[in-house]
């Protein structure tokens, strides 16, 4: 095993964390706000990935040919059309169940996830899909067949997530909407007794959640340049598992969680089995909240009486 | 008067009540069983279509002795769990009396004990695993080949063919992918070549760089792939993505048109392999089959092909035997032989079909599969 194999692996585990760590915020915001988990997160990334192809389809019909103009008004359209179908499964599966018991609307968004799949199984069909390449070319470090290489389009997912991270950030820690967001998740009652609508917060947690599925979603789709309805299932589980892993409800332990988790398994998966990847890395997950049962950078909820 | 014509009503659907099962029994039921949702709801799909096309087909022109053919759908989403709940729902509440199904090798093998069991005709257009006929279930009969007669092919191309020996073995950890990819590693072992490389993947994710990587460290020339199309497409786009200079080499599974936009493109696919059935629809005998889909504007896709050959299996043991017990079917089925979608097909004792040949594909520059030699 040579150095160069190493850096491979790493580049490898660090974009794969990356896209871990945007589809695990989705679940983080959720959580952080209502104390909820949303099960319909994976789905919604799944139906991103159809948006953003449909969307490339159409630019590609009125002849719209520049790359990085398709790729970022691919990325805000995405963005806006999950957006709605955040806002609508917080409408349709959490609003009317708010009152009711903690279980309620966890059971109403594994039935939205299921609505979901099926809906777009029956719509485009069961087939996997797939967009042309837009981005082709890496660079490469080394000679031979000893390189490290970083593709151009990892080079984009790294780029876009630290911007969607900025903006995210910027907006939960210095406009109004961020304030409110952080007010509600500290107490609903309180803010709302403050003129904070909380409805309306929650409802706009559900739509910036959903966009930045979509953007995960977008990436991973001109990345791997294929997609069918089911891929919500597996990249929902596994960032879900970041989101616990950095801390269920921090912002920053979402995306840390992600890039460790991404890493584990490439260094796992390279260096002894891709067999038990999976299995060390939920082990490696037990273990550690064990001793952190609020995950790396969370923060233990008081209890009051 | 409204007194009478409440009765009247109330007549009529109580001896609708009893008309209903009369007619049933003037009905053959065939269950169909696959994925129909879930990762892999592309093949259920097809089986589908096919079963469907051919008996449509039937049906139109009168039926089997004047019996129109009823088709059951079962769901088991290639999860061996939920199989063998519609093989329960299929001879409990459904009561077919045969089966075309089931398709993932891990749903057939549990599923086929309850067919058998029941004495129902089962009929399987993809399950390539030995255990399914290997077990003495004189039920059970497949329309695809075996997969340790496809490996045994695998390893003659790989070795003799390509005239590669480190090879790289990955399986999808499903029945189907790691025992082909088993069955290959003891043809490999039995020439005295160890593969430098035996690993599985995860079925549903998408990155699989890291494994690439190792392949790549493992100093590879030959990739050998057990598994379906939605791990197999990214796999090989990801092998090129980072400039792996091997060959890629796959079962079955493979033969799609749509491995074409998994794998990123036709340039991706110039070295790709797969070993699969002679192409159906090059064979004259299966004329009359393509025909019959062209007209009922149906994609000859390779699994509606043999959920057709499967379904004209079915028909043609209960008309040849003029309705007559599983045995007497059974009985048939081995002493002739089908003209079929796929090619004439007749079958050994355990049910599997005789002088199976495994051909291997690669594709041309558009993606489309051509024989290789």
């Amino acid at each position: 095993m040579d150095a160069f194999i190493l850096a491979q692996q790493l580049v490898n585990g660090v974009t794969l964390g990356t896209i871990y760590g945007l589809i695990a915020v989705g679940y983080t915001m959720v959580y952080g706000v209502i104390r909820m988990i949303n099960f319909a997160h994976g789905d919604v990334y799944m139906v991103s990935a159809y948006i953003a192809a449909i969307t490339l389809a159409v630019l590609h019909f009125f002849g719209f040919q520049s790359v990085p103009f398709a790729l970022i008004s691919i990325l805000i359209i995405t963005c806006v059309i999950t957006g709605i179908y955040g806002w609508a499964i917080e409408r349709v599966a959490y609003r009317p169940l708010r009152g009711s018991t903690k279980l309620a609307p966890l059971i109403s968004a594994i039935g939205i996830s299921l609505m979901l799949q099926s809906y777009v199984q029956i719509s485009q069909g069961a087939r996997d899909q797939g967009v042309p390449i837009l981005i082709q070319g890496a660079f490469r470090f080394g000679e031979g067949q000893h390189f490290v290489q970083i593709t151009y389009m990892q080079t984009v997912i790294l780029i876009a997530a630290l911007v969607a991270m900025g903006i995210l950030t910027y907006v939960i820690n210095y406009t109004r909407i961020g304030r409110e967001c952080r007010a509600t998740r500290q107490n609903r009652q309180i803010s709302a007794i403050l003129g904070v609508n909380t409805d309306r917060i929650i409802s706009s947690v559900f739509v910036i959640g959903a966009a930045t599925a979509a953007v995960g979603g977008t990436l991973v789709t001109f990345n791997y340049g294929s997609f069918n309805f089911f891929i919500g299932f597996v990249m929902g589980i596994k960032a879900f598992t970041a989101a616990v892993l950095g801390g269920i409800g921090s912002l920053p332990g979402a995306v840390l969680g992600g890039i460790l988790l991404g890493l584990t398994e490439a260094l796992f998966a390279g260096y002894v089995s891709t067999d038990y990847k999976d299995v060390f890395a939920f082990s490696l997950l037990i273990i550690l909240l064990f001793f952190r049962p609020y995950g790396l950078l969370g923060r233990a909820e008081v209890q009051k009486v | 008067m409204t007194r009478f014509s409440t009765f009247f009503a109330a007549t009529a659907i109580a001896s609708s009540l009893f008309l209903v099962p009369a007619l049933a029994a003037d009905t053959i039921k065939i269950g169909v069983a696959g994925p129909m949702t879930g990762a892999n709801a592309t093949f259920g799909e097809q089986v589908w279509t096919g079963v469907s096309a051919y008996v449509n087909e039937v049906n139109a022109s009168g039926g089997i002795d004047g019996k129109q053919i009823e088709l059951v759908k079962g769901d088991d989403a290639c999860e061996p769990k939920q199989a063998v709940a519609v093989a329960n729902r299929f001879v409990d509440q459904d009561k077919v009396q045969a089966v075309v199904g089931h398709f993932c090798s891990s749903s057939t093998i549990p599923a086929s004990e309850i067919y058998n069991d029941n004495g129902i005709l089962t009929v399987t257009p993809s399950s390539t695993n030995p255990i399914v006929t290997d077990r003495g279930f004189e039920t059970m009969f497949r329309t695809c080949g075996r997969d340790d007669q496809q490996a045994v092919v695998a390893g003659a191309f790989i070795l003799d063919t390509l005239k590669l020996d480190k090879i790289a073995l990955i399986h999808d950890k499903d029945t189907y992918g790691q025992g082909l990819v088993d069955a290959l590693k003891k043809t490999l072992e039995e020439r005295g070549v160890e593969p430098v490389l035996y690993e599985g993947l995860t079925r549903g994710e998408r990155d699989f760089n890291a494994l690439v990587t190792k392949i790549k460290s493992a100093g590879a020339t030959a990739v050998y792939f057990g598994g379906l199309i939605p791990e197999a497409g990214p796999l090989i786009r990801q092998i090129h993505e980072q400039g792996l200079d091997v060959k890629f080499v796959s079962g079955d599974a493979l033969a799609q048109t749509e491995i074409v936009t998994a794998a990123g493109g036709a340039q991706n696919l110039k070295n790709v392999y797969y070993s699969s059935a002679a192409n159906p629809l090059e064979d004259p005998a299966t004329a009359d089959a393509q025909a019959a889909l062209k007209k009922a504007n149906i994609a000859p896709d390779n699994y509606t092909l043999f959920g057709y050959a499967s379904a004209q299996t079915i028909v043609a043991a209960v008309q040849g035997t003029k309705e007559g017990s599983v045995e007497d079917q059974i009985a048939w089925l081995r002493a002739n032989s089908v003209k079929s979608a796929v090619g004439d097909l007749a079958w050994n004792d355990k049910g599997d079909v005789k002088d199976f040949k495994f051909v291997f594909y690669a594709f041309d520059d558009a993606g489309a599969p051509v024989p290789s030699n």
